[in-house]
């Protein structure tokens, strides 16, 4: 057969050649150019090998759901609306997923008002329209330091610049905050949002002390800021007593209303019973709530009427001694993630011992671990990967420079069992040994760990002392992080060599 | 065209290159498709030599960057079942893959390198790290630039502006292979030639979209860099780069298609020949296929005259299917 390069006739070729993709090149939009994929993510796609024991992973562990209810509530939804469940939704979700939302928010503590809420498609889309509502490009987003990882994509394609405020152990200080708000004026940059995990942050392990969950929501409310709180971890709790939500106490301060002025509240199904129902949801206030609901529509119409059936199933849902089956699954995930974590913090005190110090998190699914500042944990990566078969998350994922957090990792404890928690600590602290033996020896000394928010968050601090005492060194690393980066030229570029 | 041939297309792979592998060696096989060509690709992450046998194919196309695809072992592998394969022979891979032995070449062959130094693991356990910091601080002046000596992309590679930044990075560098090299920092604009059966194409520029020079990852990664193709240099220094990197070719004694790194001093408009990489990627964002672009050959035309390349140092070439 002829190829379709024969010189012949204008016929157009299968594959576009470099010359032509300067053609699409101009048709990308330019936020498009702040969507990048790193060395790093390309080895972070190599970990996913069957003899390679992963504490990278964002996962909760799904096998713990038992299969016979899997299908009894599929039955039920089957039974009771096939046809609603085939069909679409209302785009601020289906008033059964909504009850459910009710139901988890007043197991947290917050009061919620129904009209307040929408479902989305995982919590992931909620900081997705909450971006799509609020920025514009060069506007400025305020986030802890270290960042949820996966915010950071969502982050750059709004062309958002992030100013990011290291946390220390009781979260993101609000001195520094406050210090970030004035530069901020001063340059005349307008910053949109504050986005916060306060609870077992993610990557950082730490929780937000409930003196600095106060001070952070009147500081929103004085500069008219809006907060994005990002709960996905707040029931799972091994520890101490709970603090109230951020929105909870916005509520509170507004007084009147049932419902909080500057909280956007994001929740979600995805680690109390599954992220393979994409369903979370945020509580806005009603201008906002309109603005999501209206991006929404844009981007999915609503989210799947069969799995918010299958949700509100499965509240309905009560177990042998007549609890509700999903408090009950909650319970067993608390103990069972809990155990994993007093694993995985009593391997680290063996394998990694002084070379490193970690997190100790009250609740949630991550440790943040951090070495000494001449250890690259993406180098350490490379290394761990080949010749120990493990990985994590090497610390830079978590920083919208891609570059600080060098030193740092993300573990994972949730998602493993006891066995490969163990084994992987102890083959990421066998790599740790190695690069520190090497430093010892070309430097002559020994190495050193790295700074790191530590100290258990179970309690709140009685006192409100956390806020200016224990910001220290951290407080000194805020740094604001330019986005867009600046486009020069329009030469046709690459990804690989 | 040529007639239809029974081809491998040797893809993905173990190294930590193995995405960019899987993506050359997808646009490989669609061009050799479009070509008429019988194709299968092989996933080099297994039982290679079990799929190249079964298959029976008459020519191997090398789309394996990195490990086993360009430090020779694939090469070896091929040889020693008597399939003709694209691209260098196993000499040249292990001379060009191994950046130490590269330069040493280089400089023993007259090709302008920067200076270096070359560290083992093992030597920096047995000698002490100290002395051999002073060394290279005594010898080598900073900026140093440190990378493993058999690693393809820029992971591990790390500037070290002080001595205090030395140990950090060669750790970096260790953590990818026990080799390491030091190398003086050649501030100016970095420039590829490709070369294609011993004839060098356009001249490609990689203008960092950055000022910050320091950050070897995010150098190469997309959107952070652009790429300048023919690369704006007076027509002395095009011709100069395109003769550098013909000797660096001929004298690593590679075959097919390479490209070879350098450097212009900002200084002193002197040329610096970096590396040669006898895998180049074929991906249609690579800097292979913009140079070939550039010349007026297209993306099936290139890999049409790499696949016959293979042939060409044979005695016999073997019978064609089609």
């Amino acid at each position: 057969m002829s190829g379709p390069t024969s010189e012949a006739g204008g016929r157009r070729r299968a594959r576009p050649t470099a010359h032509e993709l300067a053609r699409y090149e101009a048709l990308f939009a330019a936020r498009t150019r702040t969507m990048k994929s790193s060395a790093m993510r390309e080895m972070m796609a190599l970990t996913e090998q069957p003899d390679v024991i992963s504490l990278a992973g964002g996962l909760p562990d799904t096998s713990t759901f038992p299969p016979e209810l899997f299908a009894e509530l599929f039955d039920e939804v089957a039974a009771s609306a096939t046809a609603r469940a085939l069909q679409y939704g209302p785009t601020e979700g289906m008033a059964a997923a909504v009850d459910c939302v009710v139901e988890v928010m007043t197991a947290e503590g917050t009061r919620v008002d129904r009209d307040e809420v929408i479902i989305t498609t995982g919590g992931q889309q909620v900081i997705d329209l909450v971006c799509k509502a609020l920025i514009d490009p060069g506007d400025v987003i305020v986030a802890e330091a270290p960042t949820y990882p996966g915010a950071i994509p969502t982050f750059g394609a709004y062309q958002a610049a992030v100013a990011q405020i290291e946390m220390d152990d009781e979260g993101m200080p609000i001195d520094e905050l406050e210090r970030t708000l004035d530069r901020l004026a001063r340059e005349a940059r307008r910053p949109k949002f504050i986005y916060t995990i306060p609870n077992f942050q993610n990557p950082g392990g730490v929780t937000m002390s409930l003196e600095r969950r106060r001070a952070l929501v009147a500081l929103a409310r004085e500069h008219e800021l809006l907060v994005l709180e990002d709960n996905p971890y707040g029931l799972l709790r091994y520890e101490g007593e709970p603090l109230p939500t951020l929105y909870a106490l916005d509520a509170d301060a507004g007084g009147t209303r049932g419902g909080a002025d500057l909280v956007i509240y994001l929740g979600t199904f995805s680690k109390i019973l599954s992220p393979g129902v994409r369903l979370g949801w945020a509580v806005a206030p009603r201008p906002v709530l309109e603005k999501l609901n209206l991006g929404k529509q844009g981007a999915d119409l609503c989210s799947s009427p069969v799995t918010q059936l299958f949700v509100a199933e499965y509240f309905r849902h009560r177990d042998a001694t007549g609890e509700p089956a999903w408090l009950a699954y909650v319970e067993r995930l608390r103990a069972l993630y809990g155990r994993r974590r007093d694993v995985m913090l009593a391997a680290l005190e063996e394998h990694f011992g002084e070379s490193g110090r970690w997190t100790r998190p009250g609740g949630g699914m991550f440790i943040w671990a951090t070495l000494d500042e001449r250890i690259n944990t993406t180098d350490l990566l490379a290394l761990a990967r080949t010749s120990e078969r493990v990985a994590f998350v090497p610390g830079s994922a978590a920083y919208m420079d891609g570059r600080s957090g060098a030193s740092s990792m993300r573990l994972n404890f949730a998602g493993n069992s006891e066995e490969h928690i163990r084994e992987g600590i102890r083959r990421i602290g066998s790599a740790v040994q190695t690069q520190v033996g090497l430093i010892s020896t070309l430097t002559g000394s020994r190495a050193r760990a790295g700074a790191a928010p530590t100290g258990a968050d179970a309690a709140p601090t009685p006192s409100g002392a956390g806020e200016r005492g224990a910001g220290g060194a951290g407080a000194e690393l805020a740094d604001v992080v330019e986005l867009p980066r600046r486009a020069r030229g329009s030469a046709r570029r690459r990804g690989d060599g | 065209m040529s007639g239809a041939r029974n081809i491998v297309v040797l893809t993905g792979g173990r190294s930590l290159e193995r995405n960019v592998s899987l993506r050359s060696g997808a646009h490989v096989r669609e061009a050799l498709t479009r070509l008429g060509h019988d194709v299968r690709a092989v996933d080099a992450d297994g039982d290679v030599l079990g799929s190249l046998l079964a298959g029976k194919p008459e020519v191997a196309f090398i789309a394996l960057h990195g490990r086993d695809g360009e430090d020779g072992t694939i090469q070896q592998l091929l040889e020693a079942v008597g399939i003709p394969y694209t691209g260098s022979p196993p000499a040249a891979c292990m001379s060009a893959h191994d950046k130490a032995l590269a330069k040493h070449l280089m400089q023993a062959g007259g090709i302008p390198t920067p200076d270096f130094r070359c560290l083992s693991e093992r030597a920096v356990k047995q000698l002490g790290g100290a002395a051999l910091l002073e060394e290279i601080e005594r010898s080598l002046a900073f900026p140093l630039v440190v990378k493993p000596a058999r690693q393809g992309s820029a992971l591990g590679v790390k500037f070290a502006r002080s001595r205090e930044e030395l140990p950090g990075a060669l750790v970096g560098a260790f953590s990818y292979d026990d080799k390491v090299l030091v190398e003086r920092f050649i501030a100016g604009r970095d420039l590829a030639v490709s070369v294609l059966d011993g004839d060098p194409l356009p001249v490609v520029e990689a203008v960092p979209r950055e000022e910050d020079f320091y950050d070897f990852s995010s150098r190469y990664e997309i959107g952070m860099t652009t790429f300048v193709c023919p690369a704006e240099l007076d027509d002395a220094t095009t011709a100069r780069a395109q003769e550098l990197a013909l000797a660096t070719y001929e004298l690593l004694g590679c075959r097919g298609v390479a490209r070879v790194d350098l450097m212009l001093d900002a200084q002193t408009s002197e040329l610096w020949v970096l590396e040669c990489n006898v895998v180049p990627g074929m991906t249609d964002t690579s800097l292979l296929p913009m140079a070939a672009d550039a010349a007026g050959i297209d993306f099936d035309q290139l890999i049409e005259r790499v696949l016959e390349s293979a042939f060409e140092h044979l005695a016999v070439p073997p019978e064609r299917a089609g």
